[in-house]
């Protein structure tokens, strides 16, 4: 019984491949494997990414894993999306060493890598679409410093630890306080993994244990909910300077609980990462890195068509 | 002395019971399962011709292969009638274990694999201890020692992936390919073939030895079998150890094909492993099950991963699409189970 279903089936599935002749889109596809796909962020990279394939007539795919920890299920949509035999690929390496092995096949089969967000930590990808973190998160340091005065405690809570944008912002963010605003103490550096609750817990207990804090940063979307919502719930005076954007901050910083924020450029870095690869189709060359930008924005600038454009509710 | 005999009695014909069930229920429950794994393959190579290309066939084998091993050690657990909420953080101490082990204290490749094996018969022996000593349920014991090997392999690496950069035969236990070196034209991954023949020793283990034995007969009925005079909670501890030396094994794979250890990942791979466990016909309430049935689980849910990947069907409905599939495979065994 066991024998004939098996047979059976191998007998079909030997037809279907002898059936199937690869056919190929006329257009060019370029999957994007990306480092997360439900957060609003990445579905602002994906909507770049899809504004410019419909001015460049590509079709495209974009995807990422749940969370920023799963490395190995990143290598597995590489590994599928590389079984499809694109004409180029995007790629947001979580772990780029944990990568080069594909990345290896990729070039072996003259398939133009793009880096995006983070970049990959190989010479392989023709270019890499990115924000210059360590200079945003300064700058979230230079801004936070001038709204308390230049002087007194303030505390960062991060998404993490691991992750290239959660080292890079932080870091930023310490080195920047250091260097030039001596008279700044930063009392606490905090991981909530960009979990809105988790990150108000955290924020909570900072704020219990610093009675006199007088600002903290939130690294990215989540942290920076979570810290609004800590800094609300005990009911303090605190300045807060978030990262990147999404519904509940921009109407915190327009109400005024929030001072700003650093965007990056979520919708330029997905239209760079499609532009790019249209380009190294068509052979022209590419510059190492192309940097997408930042800004930081508040309640005078947050309607300028600049800032509108690239911040994502 | 009558009432033991009484019970070895009844253990007896319980064991005649759950006998019959060994090759009736649990049978059908794979051949079920085989049929879906079949029925899935045929329409994904009708949908799409990437499917059956050997670059993918290889990408599904060895996207399976630590969610195989998971799988086999939660398929020992949940047939006890337990639950091992630990594996996924445990996989990663051990990756972390191993990890230290060559870069940071430069010990030959073997101790590596012992330190990780060792490691994860540790923690699966104290989870078993916490279950049956303390009487701990299952569901809460091993979620604890979920968060105590997460955040330890956090300690331990010091938040920071540890890469094997001295040690680059490291990469070749789940990357490279014995069977590639004799076919060269289908390079199948050693970590598959590591999954395949720890299936195979799980399988004897689990139907030839006394530890097998007592696997089935603590999940079909624990107080029989502590009344007819068997040290119950010495197997227990023993069957959470063996699971999670298992783990460990998992955990090389892992670190392996990433050619690294990572400290943040696992948690949420319990749920997969249990997930393939389940489609494979092993009843979340103890006594039945089969380690064929859950390998066979295991390729269900990263074919289906595959498959509706290569399709591009949006990421939001794959996962819609794979929480229907769990559902309607356990329904489907529920059927079955009514009409006998």
């Amino acid at each position: 019984m066991l024998n004939k279903t098996l047979m059976t089936a191998l007998i079909g599935t030997a037809a279907v491949v002898s059936l199937s002749s690869a056919p190929r889109a006329d257009e060019p596809y370029i999957p994007l494997v990306s480092k997360g796909f439900q957060h609003q962020f990445w579905q602002a990279v994906k909507l770049g990414a899809e504004q410019s394939a419909k001015k460049l007539n590509v079709k495209i795919t974009f995807e990422g894993p749940e969370t920023e920890a799963m490395v190995d299920k990143q290598i597995d949509m590489l590994a599928a999306d590389l079984a499809k035999h694109p004409n180029a690929i995007g790629f947001a390496a979580l772990d780029s060493k944990a990568a080069i092995p594909y990345l290896q096949k990729a070039q072996a089969e003259h398939i133009p890598v793009i880096a995006f967000d983070s970049g990959v930590d190989s010479d392989i990808p023709l270019t890499t679409c990115a924000t210059d973190n360590i200079a945003a998160a300064g700058e979230a340091a230079d801004k936070l410093a001038a709204l308390i005065g230049d002087s007194g405690d303030v505390a960062a809570v991060v998404h993490d630890q691991t992750s290239r944008t959660g080292i890079d912002r932080r870091d930023g963010f310490v080195k920047r306080m250091k260097e030039k605003h001596p008279n700044i103490k930063i009392v606490s550096v905090q991981y909530g993994g960009g979990d809105h609750l988790k990150s108000a817990e955290i924020t909570k207990a900072i704020l219990q244990a610093n009675p006199n804090l007088k600002g903290i940063s939130g690294a990215n979307e989540g942290s920076a909910i979570g810290v609004l919502i800590g800094v609300k719930e005990l009911k303090r005076k605190v300045v807060v300077v978030g990262y990147d954007s999404g519904q509940d901050q921009i109407n915190a910083i327009k109400s005024g609980e929030e001072a700003g924020a650093i965007t990056q450029n979520p919708i330029g870095i997905g239209s760079c990462v499609v532009d790019s690869a249209v380009k190294a189709l068509h052979n022209e060359k590419l510059p190492k890195v192309v940097d997408t930008g930042f800004y930081y924005y508040d309640k005078s600038n947050i309607d300028d068509p600049k800032i509108a454009a690239v911040l994502y509710k | 002395m009558a009432q033991s005999d009484t019970a070895a009695v009844s253990l007896g014909k319980r064991t005649v019971v759950f006998g019959a069930q060994l090759f009736s229920s649990p049978a059908g429950q794979k051949l079920l399962a085989f049929g879906s794994l079949i029925v899935l393959v045929i329409y994904f190579a009708f949908a799409s011709p990437a499917f059956l290309h050997i670059d993918n066939i290889i990408g599904i084998l060895q996207s399976t292969a630590v969610n195989g091993v998971l799988a086999i050690a939660s398929t020992f657990v949940i047939i006890t009638g337990g639950i091992d909420l630990s594996v996924g953080c445990l996989m990663t101490f051990c990756a972390v274990a191993a990890g230290m082990v060559l870069s940071s204290w430069h010990l030959p490749l073997w101790i590596s694999i012992v330190a990780a094996v060792g490691v994860g018969a540790l923690s699966g022996t104290v989870s078993g201890t916490l279950v049956a000593k303390l009487k701990i349920p299952p569901f809460i014991a091993t979620l604890g020692m979920m968060l105590v090997n997460k955040g330890l392999a956090l300690v331990v690496s010091a938040d920071k992936p540890i890469y094997f950069v001295d040690t680059p035969s490291f990469s070749q236990i789940s990357q490279g390919s014995v069977i590639g070196y004799i076919l060269p034209s289908v390079p199948i991954p050693n970590g598959v073939l590591i999954l395949f023949v720890l299936a195979f020793a799980a399988s004897v283990v689990l139907n030839r030895t006394a530890l097998g034995r007592y696997t089935f007969a603590l999940g079909s009925n624990e107080e029989a079998v502590r009344l007819s005079g068997v040290n119950v909670d010495a197997w227990k501890i023993a069957i959470y150890g063996l699971g999670g030396a298992i783990c460990g094994i998992a955990g090389i794979l892992i670190a392996s094909r990433l050619n690294s250890a990572q400290p943040a990942l696992g948690q949420g791979y319990e749920l997969e492993a249990i997930a393939a466990v389940v489609i494979g016909g092993t009843s979340l309430s103890g006594g039945t099950g089969t380690i064929l049935g859950t390998i066979i689980g295991a390729f269900i849910m990263s074919v289906l991963t595959n498959g509706l990947r290569i399709l591009s069907v949006a990421q939001e409905w794959q996962i819609v699409v794979t929480g229907l599939i769990i559902i309607l495979a356990v329904y489907a065994d529920i059927l079955r189970r009514r009409r006998i």
